[in-house]
């Protein structure tokens, strides 16, 4: 019982801050000056003087291109800063320098927000590595989507694009630091370290010695979710007691995961200037979450058949590879949590999960639309509707229009280009790894397979958790997700853009009562079918062979 | 028309046969991508019924031959498809071409007639036509008056009266003169005419993509190539899993995943649409046009002839200034004698109908005064110094005013009454004496009301464009039920209110005749000429009434929509099928290594290689059956897009998903005797 309540406050809490956090989001950005700017503009314009950045309208092309050179930069910065940690201040523990493949899988990695971890936390990077590299990835990948999006929200509502490095700016400066801020100092209220010391060793009552990591977690932490970049100070992520003390801790990563992408429908219905545009996409990918949920619950709640056969009691479910503070409803909760908003933070083994349990993250992740991370998540469910949009113009008997713009063949190759990038993107590696390296997958069969494509699709959804069992840390898992996780990131930022693009430069129609709307309970209907027919049907195949299987013979 | 209206004979059906064996031929299918798999499928299947082990396969050779067999069935039913829709299409060409066969044209060369064949005649000669003679191509009348059978390219069998001059000066290839000569200086060269450009776009031959087709063509596509990596990557993770995966297994998995159901119809529901909107008899110079009428915002309607019967009949006479009714009446007759007008003869009509004579000796050799849209009045000046004017009553008053005359106080009154009742006033005066008024009544044309009712719940707006003064025409737009009009309105108010909705954004339609509105129909995005209409207004337009029927616009309109909706509900139900080919193939797939896949399958097939022919066999059969569907549209009634959505998903979407559990069960049910 307790344990449904807690969901039902979590999720109540996420719905109450959506919608404020949305208006927020919406001002910070807003063009028009807002009270924001008295607070945040001088700091702004000191930074725009430094960095000479001229606050001007973008092209859609000149947008994307400085996304795609400025994210270039920081990688090649922060690759840098890897390869040579050794050498530079700040490595009390002495940790080498990286090794290159893995220097530059963990550059990607971070910018793409995946924080697919390769390396272990505590014994791979330096703090200056942690503080410098990661942080500030941390907040520059987010806020770099975060940019984007609002680039394509202002391009689908007609209005010019923007400048990306007033929207990267901005997104650090009103967004990501100071909640960022608040919720570090919360956490460290809560129990978790900050400090610059190095490891502490301890007199366990046994006897013996233990070295216990620690650095500057709560910072870390505060930015791992609220950025949605997931990648853990420690190994085990948040499934470590310093990492994740308790439950109100847990509770309150959640929240952060799902704050600012939860808030994102609602900035783009009060862009379009129709908040119905936005509730119903929000209502659609709650509906999403709701049924991930409940399946992940109801498969983790039922424990592993083959157990029960045995006579094994699960009353609690199935326990392996969970964390008793958090047990089976908090785990699978934040498992979901962690994979609608492609966060990859995790509390507890994914790799344990039961067959179908395990499966609720890799679906969510391959539909990339139940919220998805910040900005990213967004782009996609739009993407999914302009596909909605399309059928379902044409079955009105009209040339598909979305928010009063004609979608055309032009925008259609763009976007049928889009939709092809997620299924390459997870299933041609996969089947690359599953041929010619087998021997880097610790499980024979079904769970092997499954691990496999959970590397990818989350290196393709820019997620990052990871079902681990893998040998990753070789050649061929550096290079092949590192540009799995570059694609994935940077391919449909650069076609949706244009489709922005190409759409901003068109007339709009005006909306009679022949024009199919978009902001109706019958939209969110369609633009579920679509996501569950062209999204979901492309990867049964792969799932019945992996976790559908592995559950149909654990059946004794 | 029915002539033209050829039903499915044995002839189409046979040549469609013939062609759709043709059309195999790889570098004609390759232009269809999705089907273009299908084919390179049906090639591997055929070469391992010989040939069963060259993969390592272990399906027995019958499997192979089998699956080959429903692959070449599927293509030559698309190929089916799309032949028969072109076969339609030709046989109406071919009715056409018969007309235009071997004529002889009279050219005029230095003042002499020259025989010369029609194929020879260029843009600018000369030719006369007499009576019994074939029009030799399209052109305007320069000289002399005839009637015309244009019965080949209508249908209508009344011939047309065609004269130099005005609005009914061009002439059709192909048609017949009948009675009396004319002098016809051709306007196109050979294979430019009208008939070729009818007889192209039916044919369907040079048929170009529309652009909602080429954007739909690239989401097939796309959609083709995800489903081309699940199956290529599936082996590779069978192969990890010790699963052996069978070629034509897989390639049934293929056909069956890819949207071959729309991918096969696409082309024919295409030609279906533009085939429909022939028999309509409208001929559209382009597919884009009749798509374009789908999306339309605005139309603009000519209240006379379209909404209304346009035969402003004079119903009375009514005096003003203390003259009396039948000193009105006298002098309208007179300013009527030699009006041709309906208007002016009905006139002469009512005063008959009264009982006065005519006074034919006093208008005898009077000048007569044409009607102009500039002055807005005719009449005659009599011999006797007399000037006699009717018309508009503003034109008649300043007319009046010109002349020295005073206007009478009732004028106003009377005429505004008049005008508050739908009708047209026109105001009779003598140099300076204004007599009174002639009440012209115009008539709605019955069910006008319901069908802009219906255009309204369609989200379009009308707007009706009138000579009216403002009041009479406020009367007429309430009791038709026209959301706007334009009253005395002249022919470049209409470009301008084209131009003012366009920048709104909107699509505009209308229809016209006259040279004059040639400017405005090329303006509009759907400009429908009256085929009876000038050459101007023809080349203008982007579609052709044949029948000369304004409301029709009304009907292409559904027909646009209609064409877009098949193609949409098609595609729907197309990828909804995948749902239930899933649950038949998947677990076929897998269940000889992985005997616990029985639990997916849903449908209790009998064996895996039941399951995945019946699979097969239904997305083969879908096609064939769908063809009268694609041919003649999904059904449309005028509603709003909220409804129509709602239906179409019910029926293509959810019943895309539930018809092919139940067609592949029961078609597993009869495979299941042999396998």
């Amino acid at each position: 019982m307790i344990a449904w309540i807690s969901i039902g406050i979590t999720l109540l809490l996420v719905v109450l801050l959506a919608r404020p956090t949305g208006m927020y989001v919406y001002s910070a950005f807003s063009a028009e000056g807002t009270k924001l700017d008295r607070f945040f503009g001088p700091i702004e314009r000191v930074i725009y003087r430094l960095s000479g950045i001229r606050p001007e309208n973008q092209t859609w092309k000149t947008y994307a291109a400085a996304v795609v050179i400025s994210n270039g930069l920081m990688m090649l910065l922060v690759y840098t800063v890897f390869r040579t940690q050794a050498y530079l201040p700040l490595n009390p523990s002495g940790i080498a320098n990286m090794e290159p493949r893995l220097a530059f899988n963990t550059a990607v990695s971070f910018m793409a927000n995946t924080n697919l971890q390769h390396y272990s936390g505590e014994s791979g990077l330096s703090y200056l590595s942690q503080m410098i590299a990661i942080v500030f990835m941390m907040f520059a990948s987010p806020a770099t989507l975060l940019g984007v999006v609002m680039a394509f929200m202002r391009a689908l509502s007609g209005k010019p694009m923007g400048n990306f490095f007033v929207d990267l700016t901005r997104s650090i400066t009103r967004i990501f630091l100071p909640i960022a801020i608040v919720s570090a100092l919360i956490f460290v209220a809560l129990g978790v370290p900050q400090t610059l010391e190095s490891t502490t060793v301890a007199q366990t009552l046994q006897g013996e010695e233990q070295s216990i990591a620690r650095g500057p977690m709560a910072s870390f932490l505060a930015i791992k979710e609220l950025g949605n970049n997931g990648g853990g100070f420690m190994g085990v992520n948040s499934a470590h007691p310093f990492e994740n003390p308790g439950a109100i801790s847990n509770l309150l990563q959640m929240i952060l995961m799902l704050l600012v992408t939860t808030s994102l429908p609602f900035v783009y219905g009060k862009m379009v200037g129709n908040p119905k545009q936005g509730r119903v996409l929000f209502v659609s990918m709650a509906m999403l979450f709701i049924v991930m949920l409940g399946t992940s619950l109801t498969a983790e709640n039922a424990g592993n058949p083959a157990l029960n056969a045995l006579g094994v009691d699960q009353q609690q479910g199935s326990m392996e590879g969970k964390e008793t503070r958090f047990g089976v409803t908090q785990t699978a909760l934040y498992s979901v949590v962690t994979t609608a908003s492609e966060t990859g933070a995790v509390n507890g083994m994914h790799d344990s999960l039961t067959p179908i349990g395990g499966m609720v993250p890799l679906v969510n992740m391959m539909l990339n639309t139940v919220f998805g991370g910040v900005g990213a998540g967004f782009m996609n469910v739009l993407l999914y509707a302009l596909v909605a949009v399309f059928l379902s113009g044409l079955m009105v008997g009209r040339t598909p229009e979305f928010l009063g713009k004609k979608l055309e063949g032009k925008e259609m190759m763009l976007i049928a280009l889009t939709l092809l990038i997620h299924p390459i993107l997870i299933l041609v590696p996969s089947a690359i790894a599953v041929f010619a390296y087998p021997e880097t997958i610790s499980n024979p069969g079904f769970h092997g397979l499954t691990q496999v494509m959970y590397e990818f699709t989350s290196s393709a959804a820019n997620n990052g958790s990871g079902f681990e069992g893998l040998g990753d840390n070789t050649p061929f898992w550096n290079i092949s997700t590192g540009l799995v996780m570059y694609f994935g990131r940077y391919l449909s930022v650069i076609t949706l853009l244009a489709v922005g693009g190409s759409l901003a430069a068109k007339k709009a129609v005006p909306e009679t009562i022949g024009t199919f709307r978009t902001d109706s309970a019958l939209f969110g209907v369609v633009f579920l079918g679509t996501v569950l027919i062209v999204g979901a049907l492309t990867f049964f195949p792969s799932l019945v062979l992996g976790p559908i299987a592995e559950q149909l013979t654990l059946k004794p | 028309m029915s002539h033209r209206k050829k039903a499915l004979n044995g002839d189409i059906i046979r040549q469609a046969l013939k062609e759709s064996v043709l059309k195999l031929d790889p570098r004609v299918m390759f232009r269809n991508p999705i089907m273009f798999v299908v084919e390179i499928g049906f090639v591997i299947t055929l070469f391992l019924s010989f040939a069963p082990n060259a993969f390592g396969g272990n399906t027995p050779a019958w499997f192979n031959i089998t699956v080959a067999i429903i692959l070449l069935i599927t293509l030559l039913f698309a190929n089916f498809a799309e032949a028969l829709a072109e076969g339609r299409g030709k046989a109406q060409a071919d009715s056409l071409k018969h007309s235009k066969k071997d004529i002889v044209a009279y050219k005029e060369s230095g003042g002499t007639l020259r025989e010369v064949p029609s194929s020879e005649l260029r843009r600018g000669d000369i030719v006369q036509i007499e009576a019994g003679q074939w029009v030799p191509g399209d052109g305007e009348v320069v000289e002399g008056l005839a009637s015309v059978d244009e019965s080949a390219i209508t249908g209508e069998s009344a011939p047309v009266i065609k004269e130099a001059g005005g609005d009914f000066s061009s002439v059709t290839g192909g048609t017949k003169v009948l009675s009396d000569w004319i002098k016809v200086r051709i306007t196109s060269d050979p294979g430019e005419s009208f008939l070729d450009r009818m007889i192209s776009l039916v044919e369907g031959a040079k048929r170009q993509k529309t652009p909602n087709e080429i954007a739909l063509n690239t989401v097939l596509t796309c959609l083709t190539i995800i489903f081309l990596i699940v199956v290529v990557t599936l082996p590779f993770f069978g192969n990890y899993l010790d699963v052996t995966l069978e070629v034509p297994v897989l390639i049934a998995l293929l056909v069956c995943l890819i949207p071959t159901t729309i991918g096969g119809l696409l082309s024919a529901i295409g030609i279906a649409g533009m085939d429909r909107v022939t028999q309509f008899n409208v001929i559209a110079m382009s597919g884009k046009a009749v798509e374009a009428a789908g999306d339309i915002n605005t139309i603009i309607l000519d209240k006379t002839g379209t909404i209304t019967y346009g035969n402003r009949m004079a119903s009375e006479f009514i005096s003003v200034g203390g003259t009396n009714d039948s000193a009105v009446a006298e002098w309208a007759v007179v300013s009527s004698l030699k009006d041709e007008t309906p208007e002016g003869r009905s006139v002469l009509e009512l005063a008959k109908k009264m009982g006065l004579r005519d006074n034919q000796s006093l208008a005898a050799d009077g000048e007569w005064i044409e009607f102009r849209a500039e002055t807005r009045m005719s009449g005659i000046n009599l011999t006797d110094g007399r000037k006699v004017r009717k018309g508009s009553v503003d034109a008649i008053k300043k007319w009046v005013v010109e002349q020295g005359g005073a206007i009478p106080n009732d004028l106003d009154v009377k005429s505004d009454k008049v005008a508050s009742a739908g009708g047209t006033p026109l105001a009779v005066a003598v140099d300076e004496r204004l007599l009174g008024i002639i009440y012209l009544k115009d008539t709605v044309k019955p069910g006008m009301k319901e069908r802009f009712e219906q255009m309204r719940q369609m989200g379009i707006k009308t707007i009706m464009c009138t000579g009216d003064n403002p009041l009479t025409a406020q009367t007429i737009a309430r009791e038709a039920g026209v959301d706007d009009f334009i009253a005395e309105s002249k022919p470049e108010d209409k470009i301008a209110v084209i131009k003012r909705e366009q920048a709104a954004g909107k699509l505009v339609a209308m229809t016209g005749d006259g040279t004059n509105d040639a400017p405005a129909l090329a303006q509009a995005d759907v400009g429908i000429a009256m085929n009876s209409g000038t050459t101007a207004a023809k080349e203008a337009a982007n579609m052709v009434d044949l029948d000369s029927d304004p409301s029709k616009i009304i009907e292409v309109v559904a027909i646009g929509k209609q064409l877009l909706m098949t193609r949409g509900a098609l595609t729907t139900f197309s990828i909804s099928n995948d749902v239930a080919k899933y649950f038949a193939i998947i677990p076929a797939m897998f269940m000889a290594a992985i005997p616990q896949m029985e639990a997916l399958n849903v449908m209790r097939l009998d064996s895996p290689m039941s399951a995945i022919l019946s699979a097969l066999i239904f997305n083969a059969i879908i096609i064939p059956l769908l063809i009268p569907l694609a041919m003649k549209g999904i059904a449309y009634k005028p509603t709003s897009s909220a409804k129509l959505l709602q239906r179409n998903l019910l029926v293509y979407g959810l019943g895309g998903v539930i018809i092919p559990f139940a067609g592949i069960k029961l078609i597993d049910l009869m495979v299941q005797i042999w396998v």
